[in-house]
């Protein structure tokens, strides 16, 4: 067998045993899948108004909450279980075997791409079941759902991994990434109208994926009439996505030189 | 099988390993022995891969463990890992593990053999967390040894383990003797590296001071023996000799019949080893 085909068996191997671990441990089901939806319903309740014409703010938190969640699938999902691999020997003891390195990541991206599609199926199916959020028709709107999707985790995966690096221990992961995480999408404008925020706000989150992927997901779940409501006048598609493609590549450097397999 | 020359590790101003120089030979156990803190786990963590070196020359099956990509996986797919506080996979059933990381390896072992041998046929379908503290190690050993390897690295393996699990254990390191696999040890019981071992080396602060058979370690076998018995006035006296034999002698003589409280003792393991390491300080 060729080297990449053992590599990706090894790492489909991996994606499993990924995927049951993650569904045995009842915490982080309950932290990354039930939560956006618990927050859906708390804010979704709370703020029913209309932000423009015939959009609502429960839709547009609909949308925001769909970009965290590729975020909160990607980046805080790995940044905090890589250190807690390492603190547990779990990193060590695949090191010393033949288990080729990629196969490791191969598997974080499925286990990835799980947990984000169950938060995904679940945000728009309580979205539009209660809070009027409307399922787009156009295959357009598809097409651009398929790649901020697929760009939007591929750059909150490889980011994630790199910043597993940061955490001193695994303990200490939760309570560096997570604050991370919510200050992002306080300024991303997941909680609030983005174009309602402070200038040097807008201008922080604009540095950053979360922003444009809340963006993006707009342009796919509100009306199109909505796009003179955004700051800049348009959604942006282009711009979407160059900067969760130079962001992805950033990650990714920064992921291969710094990945540790062991605590020191 | 490992060859080590010259072999140097600093971290910072602190010299770890220093030039130390030491071969273990195929199908032999060998078990290095050290206070925590001599060098012991980073000679250990080089041979297997985890740590870089300053200085020296090092082969593990004919393989500098310091290159990296395809060619130590290759390397990495013969020798098996025993790490100490692991606490992984928590979540996996006892069969799950074994079975998952026997497939990242060419000559896998049959499962249900492994299980049988490491003695948790009862437990396969268990959760890892529910698994006792030594049924967590032998669980461990399983996972270093479902690849069949040639060399096996055993760090502190019975450590919580009950006197039954233990024999328990080293009947099974004796089996993978048999078979030809090479075993490098490292423990803190020393009735364990003299039940076990072919050799013993230690190492105190950074340096092999001796290496040996568990018999003639630190001149064991020319050492001062002591006979003690219970005299006819009833008491206990103590005699020490190099040639506890004519003592023996003098007290058959001596007594008619039985010597009331005889034994002969040559010190333990464990006594010469304090010694040498107290010296070495």
């Amino acid at each position: 067998m060729s080297r990449l085909l053992q590599a990706l068996r090894i790492g489909a191997n991996r994606g499993i045993l990924e995927i049951k671990q993650f569904n045995r441990a009842r915490e982080a089901v309950v932290f990354t899948i039930a939560f956006p939806v618990i927050l859906l319903f708390i804010f979704g309740s709370i703020f029913d108004d209309e932000i423009a014409p015939s959009v609502t703010f429960s839709q547009y938190f609909v949308a925001g909450m769909i970009a965290s969640g590729l975020v909160n699938s990607g980046f805080q999902n790995l940044a905090i279980t890589i250190p807690m691999e390492r603190d547990s020997g779990a990193l060590k003891r695949l090191r010393g075997t033949p288990m080729p390195i990629s196969s490791y990541f191969i598997g974080k991206s499925i286990q990835v791409a799980y947990s984000m599609s169950l938060q995904i199926v679940l945000l728009l199916l309580f979205g539009s079941l209660f809070f009027g959020l409307e399922i787009p028709s156009a295959g357009a709107k598809w097409i651009a759902f398929a790649w901020i999707v697929l760009l939007g985790s591929l750059s909150a995966t490889v980011l994630g991994i790199a910043f597993s690096s940061v955490p001193k221990s695994g303990r200490a992961a939760s309570a560096v990434v997570s604050p991370i995480v919510i200050i992002l999408q306080f300024f991303s404008g997941v909680f609030f109208v983005f174009s309602q925020l402070p200038g040097w706000m807008q201008q922080f989150a604009a540095i950053f994926p979360l922003k444009w992927l809340t963006q993006g997901m707009r342009y796919v779940f509100l009306p199109d009439s909505f796009a003179t409501q955004e700051v800049a006048g348009g959604f942006e598609l282009g711009k979407i996505a160059l900067i969760l493609a130079v962001w992805t590549i950033i990650g990714s450097f920064i992921a291969i030189k710094t990945f540790k397999w062991m605590r020191k | 099988m490992i060859q080590i020359k010259g072999l140097r590790k600093s971290y910072g101003s602190l010299t770890a390993v220093d030039s130390l120089d030491l071969t273990i030979e195929q199908g032999e156990i060998f078990a290095l022995l050290g206070p925590n803190g001599a060098g012991k786990t980073t000679t250990v963590e080089i041979l297997e891969g985890y740590r870089s070196r300053d200085e020296g020359e090092v082969s593990v099956l004919g393989f500098d463990p310091a290159n990296r990509g395809d060619v130590a996986n290759a390397w990495r797919d013969r020798i098996g890992i025993v790490l100490q506080d692991s606490a992984d996979g928590a979540d996996l059933t006892v069969e799950e593990s074994i079975s998952h990381f026997s497939k990242y390896y060419s000559k896998r072992r049959d499962l249900d053999q492994l299980i049988n041998a490491v003695g948790l046929e009862e437990k396969r379908k268990s959760r890892v967390h529910n698994l006792s503290g030594g049924q967590r190690r032998r669980l461990d050993v399983a996972l270093g040894l479902v690849g069949t390897p040639e060399l096996l690295f055993l760090d502190e393996p019975t450590t919580g383990f009950d006197p039954e699990a233990r024999r328990a254990f080293w009947d099974l390191i004796r089996t993978l003797k048999e078979d030809g696999t090479t075993i490098l040890l490292t423990t803190h019981y020393l009735d364990e590296a003299e039940a076990l071992a072919d050799r013993v080396g230690v190492i105190a602060q950074g340096k092999l001071i001796e290496v040996a058979t568990p018999a003639t370690l630190g001149g064991r076998e020319e050492a001062l023996a002591t006979v003690s018995w219970r005299d006819q006035s009833g008491l206990l006296r103590e005699e020490s000799a190099l040639d506890p034999t004519s003592i023996l002698r003098r007290l058959l003589n001596d007594f008619q019949g039985e010597v009331p409280a005889l034994t002969v003792k040559r010190p333990t393991l464990e006594e010469i080893y304090l010694r040498m390491i107290g010296e070495a300080k």
